[in-house]
């Protein structure tokens, strides 16, 4: 009976949910190509912002702060994958032990304590020990934050591996290193690039952290745009926004589709 | 906040021996680099501020009775009750709690919607909505200040369909603040909602649609209370980053809809900053979400035991 899941109206939200979530964002892509330098004004379709950004007055500025923040995303999004890994397979595979609610609550702690003051506590923390804010100081941040991103899909596509697989590999006489890297990591490889993806977003992302505990004259793509729209919106933000957008839903699209193909392999 | 507790059970894979050396480097990142700096924070809260940023280590109470308490320009004065701050705190539990009814409100039908679609078309759906949350923050919340501007597409479509005379006054208000977090996190509210409404039993519907009851009766007297538990976490999901948030009041609002976030933030910025006072602050932000999560895992805890 299919009358009572239907609730008139229901569709209609919907779609305004979409709408408003999207709008703003289509909004800013075709914005992105005025040909007009006022951002009020259509003036025709072009690619003038997309040149200005690479090629205009603040070109240099932008292209150090893609820089950082590229290195930096792959970077701590490698780092927070693999120690997930190695978390995710103890706290999976690894039985009981003592301290196991604890462990998974200090690896979940970066979602619970609110941004902002993990900022602070961080910012406090390397100025007390007196390390100097800068590129090493955003990627030890980004780390630690980008680990229970990392953590969930690698978890939960290892809850799904049954150890059977693995026990068998054991029991025909292979060694423990030999059972994981043939066995178990390419069972759990969906997971695992999902993982990667979501930290490599989450950091690439990051404003508040960084821009606490950036140092002056580190930028990152996020700090260098806010320091830019402090100043009003320009057209040559919009086009890096929208290249921005397109990378995020780039990596998400490619993070869905790898999930899907994990559970079709699964089931 | 997301997240399960892995069941133990996997067997003899060998990986007992080896619990310790996997998870030092997790023990080692979060406890050295978030767990020490919060406890840091925290005595830094009970320091005096050095004029150029920074702290003395001379202990005292400053910061916390600068928070509650205003004893006049010269600090002479008997102390009386701080309202500043407190009515910051208080201005941004209401906007907190504004955009988690919006979101309510509008991710509610959304997850109920989907969750109701056949199996094969949910996974689109659910895409279509989580897609926005992973485009950079900053970026969604200056689309949104774009499109809600003055003389921003918004204001000008609506003027050239003669809807309204000149353009509404959207950004730099509580409004513009409250779409903005409603924006940041709605799929923070759609997401937990779906997954509780994909496993209602549509049959208690059923039942109650037999003895007469209307559709909406139903919804209120069956589906709502059973389908709580993914409301409660969507409300949390929202209303504890809201809290803290920075980037939605500080573009899209002026200088009437301070929040917390931005206390914060001013208090390490250049040489106005005060170094312990930001720290009071965060702690008193972190001691709220916490009685926030604490009183939810307990509800959870109750709930669990009851069925």
């Amino acid at each position: 009976m299919k009358g009572v899941r239907h609730y008139p109206g229901f569709l209609a939200m919907t779609i305004g949910c979409l709408v408003v979530l999207y709008a703003p964002l289509i909004v800013v892509t075709v914005y992105s190509f005025n040909g007009s330098t006022s951002i009020t004004q259509w003036g025709g379709f072009s690619w003038r912002w997309y040149a200005d950004v690479f090629t205009g007055p603040e070109a240099p500025r932008f292209a150090a702060a893609a820089w950082n923040s590229l290195t930096i995303a792959v970077l701590a999004a490698t780092a927070a994958t693999a120690i997930a890994t190695a978390a995710a397979v103890a706290m999976v595979r690894g039985g009981r032990f003592r301290g196991k609610s604890a462990t998974f609550a200090l690896i979940n702690l970066p979602l619970m304590v609110p941004e902002i003051v993990t900022a602070v506590a961080t910012l406090i923390f390397f100025s007390a020990i007196g390390l100097t804010t800068g590129y090493l100081t955003i990627l030890i941040a980004h780390v630690t934050f980008c680990i229970p991103f990392a953590y969930l899909p690698i978890a939960a596509r290892l809850e799904g591996i049954e150890s059977s697989y693995e026990q068998a590999a054991r029991d025909l006489y292979a060694t423990r290193a030999q059972a994981f890297r043939l066995i178990l990591l390419p069972l759990m490889a969906p997971g695992i690039i999902s993982g990667f993806l979501l930290a490599f977003i989450i950091s690439l992302d990051d404003f508040i952290i960084t821009n606490f505990v950036k140092g002056a004259g580190m930028e990152t793509l996020p700090t260098a745009i806010f320091g830019s729209v402090k100043q009003g919106i320009k057209p040559n933000i919009m086009a890096i926004s929208t290249m921005m957008l397109a990378v995020s839903v780039l990596f998400v699209t490619l993070s869905y589709f790898i999930n899907r193909s994990g559970q079709k392999t699964r089931a | 906040m997301a997240g399960f507790l892995p069941k133990s059970g996997a067997e003899s894979t060998g990986y007992r021996g080896l619990v310790g050396p996997l998870l030092l480097p997790t023990w080692v990142m979060v406890g050295v680099f978030l767990v020490i700096p919060v406890a840091l924070m925290a005595i830094y809260s009970f320091l005096t501020k050095e004029f150029r940023g920074g702290v003395i280590w001379d202990f005292t109470l400053a910061a916390y009775d600068q928070f509650f308490f205003n004893r006049g320009l010269f600090g002479d004065e008997p102390p009386s009750i701080e309202w500043t701050y407190i009515a910051i705190f208080w201005r941004s539990v209401w906007q907190a709690g504004v955009a988690t009814l919006l979101c309510l409100a509008v991710g509610f039908p959304t997850a109920w919607f989907i969750a109701t679609r056949p199996a094969a078309q949910r996974g689109v759906w659910l895409f279509l909505v989580t897609v926005p949350y992973w485009v950079n923050l900053l970026i969604r919340t200056v689309s949104l200040k774009f499109l809600l501007r003055d003389n921003g597409p918004l204001n000008g479509s609506l003027m050239s369909l003669g809807l309204i005379d000149g353009p509404l006054p959207l950004v730099n208000t509580d409004l513009a603040v409250q779409l903005g977090l409603f924006y940041s996190y709605l799929p923070f509210m759609v997401l937990p909602i779906y997954a509780a409404v994909e496993r209602y039993n549509f049959a208690l519907s059923e039942a109650a649609a037999d003895l007469y009851a209307s559709r909406w009766v139903t919804l209120r007297e069956i589906v709502l209370p059973v389908v709580r538990p993914g409301i409660v976490a969507g409300c949390i999901l929202v209303f504890v980053p809201s809290l803290g948030a920075f980037l939605a009041p500080d573009l899209l609002g002026g200088a009437k809809t301070f929040m917390i976030g931005s206390l914060i933030d001013e208090q390490f910025k250049g040489s106005q900053g005060n170094w312990p006072f930001g720290a009071a602050v965060s702690m008193i932000l972190m001691t709220l979400v916490m009685i926030v999560l604490i009183l939810y895992a307990r509800a959870q805890a109750k709930a669990e035991r009851r069925s």
